[in-house]
């Protein structure tokens, strides 16, 4: 075999984040050996930073509430791309899912009655038939991640969960035929390489917001699993789906939860008007987020954007009280006074969209199988490769995610993958081992690094693929420009391949980490650019100029985008749930 | 502005040493610790520091500006600068790794040993656990802990006895348990941390207080956890 340490699970997971140590705890508590991976310390993942809740009809705000409502306005939010076998699985476990992590001790806000707390959020109705505004978000504050990404961490310590806390993954490691069997890591501290080999391998490495200049994201957010499975050659579904959050602050990037506007915040311009009325009269504030945000960046084109630049706009929330403002929204008041230098308690934040979360991903089933397709276009599994939380695309989100729903999404996918494997691994699942060259090629991107003795930083290569996809690959977006964008990032592609490392070191080398991380950005930005150039409509978060309008006809499909021959195919979107009617396209307006 | 840097590479360095570097602010933008941290590693790629949320939420980045323990992502320049100048040291304490980057481990095994999870014996109702917003509020200021390190190691009987002593942040998620209306353990708990170190190490110095960037309070809590342990014993 070859010569690196070899370590050997039934199961990985790689990431630990929500989805990640949610797949971890179910494995472990199943009694299957599995170890999470984990490049930063696991409560330094990006579910820490999620704010406003997780979305469940757990029918404590309205005790007739109804899974199928929430059904209803996820697939409606995804303007009808989602897959509905998808979307009724996470509803209707949901509120196991969640009772589950009150049950592990999650510390969530509480009613008069004792029960959970929920807050109205955007896209929220009481079903097709009744628009009112419903309250179905779950919280723990403001500070929903946070308390959950401890609370499954927590419970892992409980169960005794194997972590390997500070390991890098570099690339997946493929058998003669095609299956995964485990992927090449680094451990960060030591720089010690290491085969880590496993018979089910779980992507759930998270979104990859650090493709724009301007994000929510944190500075992990790299899309490390989405750049392993596609230089595995495995394709990726609706990547041109990037959702701008409508609140990030001004200037910053930091996230304000839609929990503000949940709360009775509004936005306004630069002529005091509260202007989401002529955009939604009926919801307002709280439509779609891909629909607050495009109204946002009219506004600013149309010269009604506040500041000396006209650049932004503003959210009020001062009306809404003090004494709310610290028992709702307490993070929000330290995060505006932190980073907008303003207490919202006595003026509005500024605000603009601001790339937030990426719909797309690895093609999955409901129980977290990835999947590529065949010569008929025919989903296949992928043996041994899994995927959930954002880093997967089952799809329950579509072309728009509603708030709140990522968190259901990471813990209900999460939960399912373990649930599956441990069912795959009781059948007797097997794969075939690895040859010395497999393990060899998933550490080809090492190697490079280790010899490349000319070549541009990573920093400055960064900065200019971020860049071009902010400008390129925004809110609104036409094929001329888009086209422009994706020549400069064929140049860009060029300099990626040659950055070089002047930091060999092997005790906690971060350049080196930065450096591999850039290849994943690169590869997600580019798979972005293909699919939305191919995509010719205007489709929840992605909106075109030049195609304004949807194109069921053509569209009414998920985007499947094949690296190796940087091909766009088509796959059918789901349209048959369970135990409910399908919910047929409609016009989406709120 | 001159940034005094703490460098330490263990492949290269035979000691630890200060690094003086010039750095030129930009004008009308107040930057943050960490900003100034991502210019120099722009130029310096061997610069190693930990960080994540770049928001003050994940942990990643507590270290010592100017002689005090926060986090580099929300504290700005403006705040920390004395005489135009910035000194920037790892966490005290704690084994150096590289540079800005500690070993954590003694810290993660302090939070551990008080089983920092909710522990209930009686089965689970088919929906979630009832508690009284008076119930709930009781954990306010305690289940915010970021796990970033600041308090415990800014804590001179945590620098004594950092294998014994449980430290502010571990004893905060101590109590956070003990405080849960849902948890069924508190007599477990009391037992586990009743010996003359775990939690009666601390002095009531109220550097954890004075440095915890949620601004939480340790030693409030510990001297719950004191009054509970008491208790116990009469």
């Amino acid at each position: 075999m070859s010569n690196i340490k070899t370590m050997t699970f039934d199961a990985i997971v790689i990431g630990g984040g929500g989805a990640g140590m949610r797949a971890a705890l179910q494995l472990t508590e199943t009694g299957v050996k599995a170890a999470c991976i984990t490049k930063v310390f696991p409560t330094r993942s990006h579910t820490v930073s999620a704010q406003g809740g997780i979305t469940c009809a757990i029918a404590s705000a309205d005790p007739n509430d109804d899974w199928r409502w929430h059904m209803y306005d996820t697939v409606k939010g995804s303007d009808y791309i989602a897959d509905q076998d998808a979307v009724e699985y996470m509803c209707s476990v949901g509120p196991q899912a969640v009772f589950e992590l009150e049950h592990m001790g999650l510390p969530f806000s509480r009613t008069e009655q004792g029960r959970i707390y929920q807050r109205p959020f955007g896209g929220q109705s009481k079903g097709p038939n009744d628009s009112t505004q419903a309250a179905r978000t779950c919280a723990a504050a403001d500070r929903t991640g946070h308390a959950l990404l401890h609370t499954l961490y927590q419970a892992n310590l409980k169960r005794g969960t194997t972590f390997l806390s500070e390991w890098y993954a570099v690339d997946l490691v493929k058998n003669a035929k095609n299956e995964v069997v485990g992927v090449v890591a680094i451990e960060i501290e030591t720089g010690e390489v290491a085969y880590i080999k496993a018979k089910a391998t779980v992507l759930a490495t998270g979104g990859a917001g650090r493709i724009y200049a301007s994000t929510t994201n944190a500075l992990i957010n790299t899309g490390d699993g989405i750049g392993m499975a596609l230089r595995a050659g495995f394709p990726m579904q609706d990547m041109e789906m990037w959702q701008f959050h409508p609140t990030g602050i001004y200037g910053a990037g930091t996230l304000v939860t839609e929990g503000c506007r949940g709360e009775g915040g509004y936005l306004i311009n630069s002529e005091g008007e509260r202007f989401m009325e002529r955009y939604a009269p009926n919801s307002k504030d709280l439509a779609g987020r891909d629909v607050v945000a495009r109204s946002m960046v009219i506004e600013i084109l149309e010269g009604r954007g506040c500041g000396p630049e006209k650049d932004h706009v503003l959210l009020k929330l001062d009306h809404l009280g003090e004494e709310t403002l610290n028992l709702r929204l307490p993070g929000i008041c330290e995060l505006s006074k932190t980073f907008a230098h303003v207490d919202p308690v006595k003026e509005p934040v500024p605000v603009v969209p601001t790339c937030h979360y990426m719909m797309g991903g690895i093609p999955t089933n409901v129980g977290g199988q990835a999947l590529t397709q065949d010569d008929d276009g025919k989903d296949q599994p992928i043996r041994g490769l899994f995927a959930c939380g954002e880093a997967a695309c089952v799809s329950v989100h579509g072309a728009n995610r509603l708030g709140g729903n990522s968190l259901l999404d990471l813990v209900v996918f999460g939960r399912a993958a373990g649930l599956h494997i441990e069912e795959q691994l009781r059948n007797g699942f097997e794969v075939d081992g690895a040859s010395e060259a497999d393990i060899k090629r998933a550490m080809a991107r090492l190697d490079r690094l280790a010899n490349a003795s000319e070549g541009e930083h990573v920093a400055a290569v960064r900065k200019d693929l971020q860049t071009c996809m902010q400008l390129y690959f925004g809110v609104f977006r036409d094929g001329e420009s888009m086209n422009k964008g994706l020549q400069l990032l064929n140049e860009i592609g060029e300099r990626v391949r040659n950055t070089r490392l002047t930091d060999t070191s092997n005790v906690f080398n971060t350049a080196r980490i930065e450096a591999l991380e850039l290849d994943n950005l690169f590869e997600v930005a580019y798979a972005t650019a293909v699919s939305a150039v191919e995509r010719k409509e205007s489709r929840g978060a992605h909106a075109r100029n030049d195609f304004t309008e949807r194109d069921d006809e053509n569209w009414l499909k998920h985007s499947l985008y094949f690296p190796l021959d940087k091909r766009v195919g088509k796959r059918d979107v789901n349209f048959s749930p369970k135990t409910v009617d399908t919910f047929q396209p409609t016009i989406r307006s709120y | 502005m001159l940034v005094s840097l703490y460098r330490y590479n263990p492949e290269a360095d035979n000691a630890p040493f200060m690094q003086d570097i010039e750095v030129e602010l930009p004008k009308g933008r107040d930057l943050m610790v960490l900003d100034v941290l991502n210019l120099l590693k722009e130029k310096d790629v061997t610069l190693s520091y930990r960080r994540s949320c770049r928001e003050g939420v994940c942990g990643s980045d507590g270290m010592n500006m100017n002689g005090k323990n926060g986090l580099a992502c929300i504290t700005p320049v403006s705040q920390v600068i004395k005489k135009d100048k910035l000194v920037l040291r790892p966490l005290p304490g704690l084994p150096v790794i590289r540079d800005l980057v500690v070993d954590m481990s003694l810290f993660y095994k302090q939070y551990e040993k008080v089983m920092p999870y909710l522990v209930n014996d009686q089965p689970a109702p088919a929906i979630e656990r009832l508690q009284t917003p008076e119930d709930r509020e009781k954990l306010d200021g305690l289940y915010e802990c970021i796990l970033c390190a600041c308090c415990s190691t800014a804590c001179p009987s945590f620098w004594w006895n950092p294998d014994k002593f449980i430290g502010p942040a571990g004893l905060l998620q101590a109590y956070r348990f003990l405080a849960d209306s849902r948890d069924t353990a508190q007599a477990e708990r009391l037992a586990d941390l009743d010996d003359p170190f775990s939690v009666f190490r601390c002095r009531g110095i109220m550097n954890c207080v004075s440095v915890c960037p949620k601004g939480l309070n340790p030693t409030r809590a510990i001297g719950h956890i004191r009054n509970l342990l008491l208790q116990r014993a009469t």
